[in-house]
């Protein structure tokens, strides 16, 4: 188990969850080439839910969030975000990835801009925020992060951990509904996985809706409301994390957790 | 992790070390002459023999620099004045320098191309140094239309109305943008051909005669030496970057039409020889023209050359967004960036930063393969060197004639090359 979240209290008073439905995931299927990468994915999530999918490599997890903004495309079925659905319409795509953050596995922040760039690019050329602007909201969520003495470095000179976090900043500077985040750790030396957990931590407190996908279990039971255990394309069982640590169901979810947590 | 492993350390460091200074051995004048000149059998082999063969270009060389004569009116004058000793005859140069650097130019609209060339300085800081006030960017547009009336002459019509074409072609993107994108683009190249091609020339016809405000025209055919080599090769560098990225871009198009007109152009252009393109230019385009066009030799190779170097260009860019990692699309796409916006502010300034060694080799190969003009009896400094030397006066003259206008390529072509170091060392922002 990881000790990251050992220290950490974590105040829940703004975790509710809403009746509103953020997510709205029915008979998604999707294929690369002839491999079935995603099978009949039936999936609600609702406003202030905080979801940690975990499973195998190659179960589809990262494919299963990267549909929901559209970086995969699904073939078959339904994926309704905010009351928009995901179809090859441009117009929709784009309405949804401006509502929808995301942060990657590898952070994917642009290495020729400094910080501040970073996170003011996307405000300014896609919302139309005026330049002082972005650059206050961008400095209000550095501080967040707690690196804003940072700010016009270029990303190549900042640690994993401190790059993941403006990552995380350069998705919120867009004023998201939902976060996505994709093994948001598994990148990092085991030193700066903390402080990026801290971070999503925070977010989880005010109430964020968020979709994770991580192996980081101390994570999964210390925020989430859900957990997602998928393997082979497929959701094999969901749960509450206390069940679903505690008293799992099926004999893979089983093998799974002993293998993760058994050292 | 575990408390067992505490005990059973046997050694806990109480103070950490400072940094010492490095042995003498590590620094020093020596070291680097044993390390970089000496440092084994065969490299002390190398530096003998580099050092004996710098000794005999010395020797050689020497003398020939030292005996230089400047004054003479001929080779023969030259030999009169060695007496059989080596030396270079550098009178040449100075009989014949405003042939190499302006051709057959009149002699007294030499200061034309001369404002010309310092304005093209001017007009290039802006691009070259971001040092330069940004307001000097509307000097760089305008400066095209400038030169060309500056260099050919006429009345200022021609180039105005040509001018007016790229502001029709603005007002019509900025009109259509109401209705759509696609319509905004279509026009704003449609409407700038329509005025070129219909308008303009009976305009210019009718505003020179009603107000011949202008300088004298000089024909193409006078045109020659650096002049020529700087025209056709600042106009295709310039053009060919832009024309080369849109190339790359559509050969990675979803589109499939918009990708195989450009894997056509380009595939079909690298297949050619650039010689073969410049017959065309010079043979061969009339007969697709309408009869009585006279479209201008020098404007029908630059187009040529341009496009010649874009399909190269082409392949260098496309090479530059192959090296960024999918990251980036992803990161940009996530954003909510649209395709655009994408490639104009993520991807495109990282592919072209990787791309700089590339491109710039194509501009230095672009400039020097402008020699090949010579070939459709443009007279460029090589077909000059060839006319001074049937000349009987200089006949037989060959180092020192070639030797400048080599030094004269190779000012150029390393100034370029430093350019893109510095340029590289600037953009450098990963461990600063």
């Amino acid at each position: 188990m990881t000790e990251a979240m050992a220290d950490r209290k974590v105040d829940r008073s703004h975790m509710q969850v809403s009746d509103e439905v953020a997510i709205q995931i029915s008979n998604m299927n999707k294929w690369y080439g002839t491999f079935h990468v995603l099978r009949d994915i039936d999936l609600t999530v609702n406003r202030g839910e905080r979801i940690v999918i975990a499973g195998p490599s190659g179960s589809g997890k990262s494919t299963l969030i990267r549909c929901i903004n559209r970086l995969e495309e699904h073939q078959a079925g339904q994926i309704i975000v905010d009351g928009t659905e995901l179809t090859s319409d441009l117009k929709n795509i784009d309405k949804v990835r401006s509502e929808v953050g995301m942060v990657f596995q590898h952070f994917n922040l642009f290495p020729h801009l400094t910080i501040l760039e970073n996170l003011t690019l996307a405000p300014i050329w896609v919302r139309k925020t005026p330049k002082k602007e972005a650059e206050e909201v961008a400095m209000h969520y550095l501080n967040k992060v707690k690196i804003p003495e940072q700010a016009h470095k270029y990303p190549g000179q900042l640690s994993g951990g401190q790059q993941q976090r403006v990552a995380i900043a350069r998705s919120l500077c867009m004023k998201p509904r939902i976060m996505l985040f994709d093994e948001p750790t598994s990148a990092l030396d085991p030193e700066m996985i903390k402080e990026v957990l801290d971070t999503m931590i925070e977010l989880a407190e005010e109430g964020m809706t968020m979709l994770c996908v991580t192996h980081e279990m101390g994570f999964a039971q210390a925020v989430a409301n859900r957990v997602i255990f998928m393997d082979q394309g497929q959701i094999v069982e969901q749960n509450n994390p206390h069940d679903f640590f505690n008293n799992p169901q099926s004999d893979r979810t089983k093998l799974f957790l002993s293998q993760i947590l058994g050292h | 992790m575990s408390d067992t492993h505490s005990n059973t350390v046997a050694y806990v460091r109480k103070t950490m070390l400072t940094e010492q200074a490095p042995p003498s051995s590590q620094v020093g004048a020596v070291r680097w002459v044993r390390e970089n000149l000496f440092s084994g059998p065969l490299n002390t082999i190398l530096t003998l023999l580099g050092v004996l063969c710098v000794y005999y270009l010395g020797v050689h060389l020497g003398p020939w620099f030292a005996n230089s004569i400047w004054n003479a009116g001929s080779l023969s004058e030259c030999r009169e004045i060695l007496q059989g000793a080596s030396g270079a005859c550098w009178g040449v140069i100075k009989d014949r320098w405003h042939q190499l650097l302006f051709g057959f130019y009149p002699q007294d609209a030499y200061w034309r191309p001369t404002i010309a060339f310092f304005l093209m300085i001017v007009a290039m800081a802006p691009i070259l140094f971001d040092a330069v006030p940004r307001k000097v960017l509307w000097f760089s547009a305008v400066f095209p239309f400038l030169a060309f009336w500056l260099l050919w002459g006429g009345t200022i019509w021609l180039p105005l109305l040509a001018l007016a074409g790229f502001v029709i072609g603005y007002f019509a993107f900025t009109a259509l943008q109401k209705v759509s994108a696609l319509a905004a683009v279509i026009g704003a190249m449609v409407a700038p051909v329509l005025w070129w091609l219909f308008f303009a020339g009976p305009l210019d016809e009718v505003l020179s005669n009603a107000l011949p405000i202008g300088i004298k025209h000089i024909q193409s055919d006078e045109f020659g030496g650096f002049m020529i080599s700087i025209i056709i090769g600042v106009t295709g560098i310039a053009l060919s970057l832009p024309i080369g990225i849109l190339l790359a871009l559509g050969r990675q198009s979803d589109m499939p039409l918009v990708k195989w007109i450009c894997v056509g152009f380009i595939e079909f252009i690298r297949g050619v020889p650039l010689i073969t393109l410049l017959f065309t230019a010079s043979l061969l385009l009339n007969y697709f023209l309408p009869p009585g066009t006279n479209f201008d030799i020098v404007l029908r190779v630059i187009i040529m050359v341009t496009l010649f170097a874009a399909a190269y260009m082409a392949e260098v860019v496309r090479g530059g967004f192959a090296a960024l990692p999918r990251g980036q699309y992803e990161a940009a796409d996530a954003l909510g960036l649209d395709y655009w916006k994408a490639q104009r502010l993520i991807l495109l300034p990282q592919a072209l930063k990787i791309s700089i060694p590339g491109i710039v080799n194509t501009f230095i190969g672009l400039f020097k393969d402008t020699t090949l003009v010579v070939f459709i009896g443009i007279l460029d400094p090589i077909g000059l060197s060839n006319a001074i030397r049937a000349d009987s006066n200089w006949n037989g003259i060959v180092w020192e004639l070639y030797g400048f206008i080599a030094l004269c390529f190779f000012i150029f072509c390393f100034g370029m090359s430093r350019y893109s170091q510095y340029l590289e060392g600037k953009l450098k922002t990963d461990h600063r």
